[in-house]
């Protein structure tokens, strides 16, 4: 398949930081203004993947991995250490006008309206910015608006809405272009549960509406797993998984949990897996995943059963078990 | 160019809305600023009287004159300063900069030329107090005031630039103070700032000719007071657009190298 098939072309691209070091005291203090130490951090290392068009790919990884750094080259604030990158047939390094024009980078802890202003003069300007025509500008942002259910507050000077009030208050400015190709690096980080939901259904809707591509990243799986089909994972600057979120389940996940009502609570369900919830007469057991149809016949065979339930185990627990396995599978 | 005046007029616009939310806090900065030249016009007023009226052309009258269009200067030359360079970066806010369609030179020129509106609404009442209580003595030409319109504005460019020059070393080293503290002491001798420059030695003020910070200072100054020549001012007038020039150039060159050092190290 040709290039021009993705919005973003990713080919053995690396990131190489060189981090001053030195000891804790004075001593190391004053050795260091003679001798600096520093150390290499390849913070992404040959990491390769593609995006489709109107895609929405969550890209994991716990701290320190490299997911930040990734999307900081696609977007154009750093310059690769090697390999290549284009997103929308540009490389991202240059910022030409017509490439920022078209991409967001909305990171969950910056805030880049203006703090003593109401939200309303921050999206005038960037109405200006991105030389919208007025009355797209209005009709634009009154939908967001209203999608996100913000008439209220925007008129209060920014600094006086809640961080959550403030997050959506940033995805509408940074929104009001209509970039194509969206970065999200923690948009619902440390926001409450209906907050959160709001941001993914409003990212979906975007997604549809203007057939944009999303790469996010996000220690929420709620968010991935409502928004994402696709999912990268990366560790160490390496790419541990390219896939469907469904396959990391079934190929990373090593037990399964039972759910089991039984008729009879004081029966002993030890020998059949390990019970690692037990509330009135519902018993949850995990299990080895190849060992689940056994032991379900044996429960169902053995025991006076009036409910059970198979589940995949949580997709916190897949993750961290990818993390934990470090093996490259794509 | 119809983008750029639209994305200038509404930077002007947030940058007075701004300045308008801390009005309070605000004056009380211009008023604390005031306090710098009085002090100095307290003190050469009294020179003068102790040396027969006048030192250096200038009576207590011509000093009053002098200190109190350079209370209008000072403010007008507030720009981005290099502290703002290192908070800029610190917080991340270069990044978000550096995702928008425009070079954020013009973010920081738009957003402190649109504070200049407020700031010259607030000093007048601050200029009529002054001129009150120390009978400033104009020698005013037309020529001079249309001269001191166009300087004051080159004095903020090159101001600008200078210091976003400045600032830009902050891609390089973390902090910046240091050399910024440099600058303001040689910006304190050479400009006018401290004292008009004709109360210097002759070697200073032939120095101080050949720097930016004359251009920036004591040029609009002495423009609207009247102490210059028809010649004098339009050769101030060349050094302004001859410093704008050359530091745009420089402000080009820097940042060419020191975005792609940022880029490369990251924040």
């Amino acid at each position: 398949m040709s290039a021009f098939a993705y919005d973003i072309t990713v080919a053995e691209l690396s990131k190489t930081y060189f981090v001053p070091e030195r000891d804790a005291g004075l001593w190391s203090s004053l050795k260091s203004l003679v001798r600096r130490k520093s150390r290499v951090v390849r913070a992404v290392d040959t990491i390769s993947f593609n995006i489709a068009p109107g895609e929405v790919v969550g890209f994991l990884g716990p701290n320190g991995a490299g997911k930040t750094t990734t999307l900081k080259m696609l977007s154009g604030l750093l310059y690769p250490t090697s390999g290549a990158l284009s997103v929308l047939d540009y490389t991202p390094s240059r910022r030409e006008k017509d490439f920022l024009r078209q991409i967001t980078l909305i990171m969950g802890n910056r805030n880049q309206l203006q703090w003593d202003l109401p939200a309303l003069d921050s999206f005038e300007l960037n109405r200006a910015i991105y030389h919208i025509p007025q009355a797209e500008f209005k009709r634009i942002r009154d939908e967001f608006i209203d999608l996100l259910d913000l008439g209220a507050l925007v008129n209060k000077p920014v600094r006086n809405l809640s961080l959550g009030e403030r997050m959506k208050m940033e995805i509408v400015g940074s929104l009001l272009h209509r970039p194509r190709v969206l970065f999200l690096d923690e948009p619902t980080i440390g926001l409450d549960v209906t907050m959160q939901r709001r941001i993914r259904n409003f990212i979906a809707s975007y997604n549809q509406r203007y057939g944009a591509t999303v790469l996010l990243t996000s220690h929420y799986m709620t968010d991935v797993e409502a928004l994402c089909r696709r999912v990268i994972v990366i560790h160490h600057g390496h790419i541990l998984f390219d896939g469907r979120l469904t396959d990391l389940t079934e190929q990373f996940a090593s037990y399964k949990t039972i759910n089991v009502t039984l008729e009879d609570s004081s029966i002993d369900l030890s020998s059949y897996g390990a019970v690692m919830e037990r509330e009135a007469e519902m018993i949850k057991l995990r299990v080895p995943k190849t060992e689940t149809a056994r032991i379900t016949s044996r429960l169902l065979s053995e025991c006076s059963i009036t409910d059970l339930t198979i589940e995949d185990p949580p997709i916190e627990d897949v993750i961290e078990q990818v993390f934990t396995q470090e093996q490259v599978i794509t | 160019m119809k983008y750029m005046f639209d994305f200038y007029l509404q930077t002007m616009k947030t940058a007075i809305l701004s300045w308008f939310q801390y009005r309070v806090g605000q004056y009380f900065y211009m008023i604390g600023m005031v306090a710098e030249p009085v002090v100095y016009l307290v003190v050469w007023s009294t020179v003068a009287s102790a040396q027969g009226g006048s030192v250096g052309g200038y009576t207590a009258g011509g000093f009053a004159a002098y200190y109190i269009v350079w209370t209008l200067v000072r403010n007008i030359n507030i720009v981005f300063t290099p502290y703002g360079w290192e908070w800029r970066i610190q917080r991340g806010e270069l990044s978000a900069m550096l995702l928008r369609p425009v070079h954020p030179i013009h973010y920081d020129l738009a957003f402190f030329a649109g504070t200049k509106f407020v700031v010259i609404v607030m000093w007048l009442p601050i200029a009529a107090l002054l001129t009150l209580l120390f009978h400033p003595t104009f020698n005013t030409t037309p020529l001079g005031v249309i001269v001191f319109f166009f300087a004051i504005w080159g004095a903020y460019l090159i101001r600008s630039m200078l210091l976003w020059l400045l600032g830009m070393v902050t891609f390089w080293t973390t902090r910046v103070s240091a050399i910024y503290g440099l600058y303001f002491a040689l910006e304190l001798l050479l400009s006018g700032r401290l004292v008009p420059l004709s109360l210097m030695p002759p070697w200073v003020q032939g120095i101080a000719s050949f720097l930016p910070f004359k251009w920036t200072f004591g040029f609009p100054i002495e423009a609207l007071i009247g102490q210059l020549s028809v010649q004098q001012l339009f050769l101030g007038l060349g050094m302004q657009v001859s410093w704008i020039v050359a530091s745009f150039l420089l402000v080009r060159v820097v940042w060419r190298f020191g975005i792609r050092h940022f880029s490369s190290v990251g924040n």
